[in-house]
């Protein structure tokens, strides 16, 4: 009656289930009332286009920093730096779209690659330190965080711009931004961005599961002794998985750069895209299906959550606290695992 | 300026933005040792520092001179009973540990702000009226060279926090309590033939990070920050978890990493007062304190080797 696959599909819905039944008793404590709270969510997710469009905008670089962590987890690596390579691909993608104009079909591409690129190198140096040297990368992508976030705004600063907070406009050849789109969703900030998340999704899965360097990646994650005695190259797949990684946490920033934004401004903190994509891969199994859903249900959560406090009178950080609940019981899975065998035991 | 006169403003600041960061990475050092990882720290500072906040505030008119050091207590005793989610989910749950942690970052954060905004109607609290002032020692302060170098200027706090590192170290490596504890991060299963409960050991160990979390992060917010908002503790947590791993596992080591973190900080702050760093774009000094962590750790100190146990469960019976 439950197969091992159905427990494991089971969990994630059990426990976004709980964490939502958590957050209406958080808001009955509170005395609000639940139902309308997450009435005034739903509406504030999909009540009209508008809504609609800001939601999959969202849902958009979330993918693609899900999918960052995500690859990197299924090798054993947890790559916290997925802040600092968003910063540095949004960069580029800027980069690229203010500095020269070329044809769509050229421009567009590149400042997408130069995304990923720019990503790719910011999870190049932790894969080689942790390969080559044995420095643990959770150190090093938290450090190169901060590197990130700094250079960048300094390249803001004094490389693209003249002392100005803010770079240029990218041009529209180098634009994710489509009117149809935008028209088509009351103006919100839809863009083909999706698109390219999607078809990372595709990638990924692709690569983990049909090819063979997939298979020495997830075989280096399960267990690095066998795989070497396997005759496989562990710090080869190392830095790979990490510089894999760093491309798709670039994407994510292209998605904010040439996508919902158009410019750099200088960053006094993080974006949090790449911290929130740790619950996404987390919630999403690390796989990349899961990884698309995750991202939707945690897009849809962010955005809905800013029509709370005018509906519903609620504040928008139940949100947080709600996502925060989600993963805490996606962790104690061992907990549901076992209720759901005792049911089992019990209805024969 | 003089040698002397760039190293008295340098010094006193490293260490007054080392001391939260000592304090969370002991506490952090505690967790690790007895094999349950702590990427929460983030999130016990966050707690720590909202409660110190939210105490003074509230107590401020009762309590008066002493609002700031019962703030702290009571910090660090409401992170220690939210530490527990952790342990639970760690422990008892078998939970991925790095999930529950992250876990723990986020409910800290969103609990706080929600609090926040409901309990004062707005996205960050009022500034407090009784942080730590930065004071003199007595008497210690007027020996010459080492008086102003590390007894003035300093907020009681940061002595604090040196303090407790020591404490730290002799209850890991000089009582029985401390052998249990690295024991059942070494290997539970002997630590268990032996009679020791590592179910306990863990839940304790685990408490005691939250406890120093909540220090750390209520002395970071009475000291530095002075209110709560989404940007009081950023990153202040995942820097003190470096630290830990920096200072190897050891309390000291810990001690060592944050005061290191903590000049390179203050580099960046005095950096235009000082003659020969104020020709450096600064942007070269904000970034210093990582790049030369980075540098420190693939060059001089080398592989870090974690407790055995670190990140897996004890399941009894199992192999």
């Amino acid at each position: 009656m439950f197969s091992n696959r159905l427990v494991n599909i089971l969990i994630p819905i059990i426990s976004v289930i709980l964490g939502l039944l958590s957050g209406a008793f958080i808001m009955l404590i509170f005395g609000y009332n639940p139902i309308q709270g997450y009435a005034a969510l739903w509406n504030g997710a999909f009540g009209d286009l508008y809504f609609l469009g800001e939601t999959i905008r969202q849902v958009t670089p979330y993918i693609l920093s899900g999918l960052a962590v995500a690859f990197a987890f299924r090798t054993g690596l947890f790559n916290i730096g997925v802040e600092g390579q968003v910063f540095m691909g949004w960069l580029a993608s800027v980069w690229v779209g203010v500095s020269f104009e070329a044809p769509m079909i050229i421009h567009l591409p590149l400042a997408i690659l130069a995304a990923a690129l720019a990503g790719a190198a910011w999870g190049f140096v932790p894969g080689l330190l942790k390969a080559k040297l044995g420095v643990h990368e959770v150190i090093v992508t938290i450090m190169m965080n901060y590197i990130a976030l700094y250079s960048a705004n300094a390249i803001v600063r004094h490389v693209i711009t003249d002392n100005a907070d803010k770079t240029e406009q990218v041009a529209p050849t180098a634009s994710l931004g489509s009117e149809w789109l935008e028209q088509l969703t009351y103006f919100s900030r839809l863009h083909y961005g999706f698109v390219v998340a999607l078809f990372g999704a595709l990638i990924m899965w692709f690569l983990l599961n049909k090819t063979v360097r997939g298979f020495e990646l997830r075989s280096v994650g399960f267990n690095k002794d066998a795989s070497h005695y396997a005759g496989m190259n562990v710090s080869r797949n190392i830095i790979l998985s990490m510089v894999i990684s760093g491309a798709f946490a670039g994407l994510a920033g292209a998605m904010e750069g040439i996508g919902t934004f158009g410019y750099y401004s200088v960053k006094s903190g993080f974006t949090n895209i790449g911290f929130d994509g740790i619950a996404v891969a987390l919630l999403g199994g690390n796989a990349a299906i899961g990884v698309i859903f995750a991202a939707f249900l945690f897009g849809t959560l962010k955005i809905g959550a800013l029509n709370m406090p005018t509906q519903a009178g609620v504040p928008t950080e139940l949100v947080e606290i709600v996502i925060a609940l989600i993963i805490f019981f996606v962790a104690s899975s061992y907990m549901i695992r076992w209720l759901i065998l005792r049911f089992k035991k019990e209805g024969k | 300026m003089a040698f002397f006169e760039i190293l008295q403003t340098i010094i006193p600041q490293a260490i007054f933005f080392a001391a939260p960061l000592i304090l969370t990475a002991v506490g952090g050092v505690f967790s690790e040792r007895s094999g349950v990882v702590n990427i929460g720290l983030e999130g016990l500072m966050v707690m720590g520092a909202f409660v110190g906040i939210v105490f003074s505030l509230t107590f401020d008119s009762v309590l008066g001179g002493w609002t700031p050091w019962v703030a702290i207590i009571a910090a660090m005793f409401i992170s220690s009973l939210f530490s527990i989610i952790h342990a639970l989910a760690s422990v008892t749950f078998r939970a991925d540990q790095v999930v529950s942690g992250v876990a723990i970052n986020f409910l800290a954060l969103g609990l706080g702000l929600f609090l926040t905004e409901q309990w004062y109607g707005k996205g960050q609290t009022d500034i407090v009226e009784r942080p730590f002032y930065s004071t003199d020692v007595f008497l210690l302060s007027d020996i010459p060279i080492i008086g102003p170098l590390f007894f003035s200027g300093l907020a009681l706090t940061s002595y604090l926090a040196i303090i407790l590192a020591f404490v730290g170290w002799f209850v890991l490596f000089k009582t029985p309590f401390g052998l249990r504890l690295r024991s059942v991060g070494e290997h539970p299963m002997a630590a268990d033939t032996n009679g020791i409960n590592v179910t306990k050991i863990r839940y304790i160990a685990v408490m005691i990070s939250g406890a120093m979390g909540g220090l750390g992060g209520s002395v970071y917010a009475l000291t530095i920050a002075l209110n709560f908002s989404h940007a009081t503790i950023v990153g202040q947590g995942f820097m003190s978890l470096a630290a830990v791993i920096f200072g190897k596992w050891h309390p000291l080591g810990a001690l060592g990493a944050a005061l290191f973190f903590g000049f390179a900080q203050s580099l960046s702050y005095v950096g235009s007062d000082v003659p020969l760093l104020a020709d450096i774009p600064q942007v070269y000094l904000m970034i210093a304190p990582y790049v030369l962590t980075i540098l420190a750790l693939a060059g001089f100190i080398g592989r870090a080797e974690a407790p055995k146990a670190i990140g897996k469960p004890y399941i009894k019976g199992s192999r």
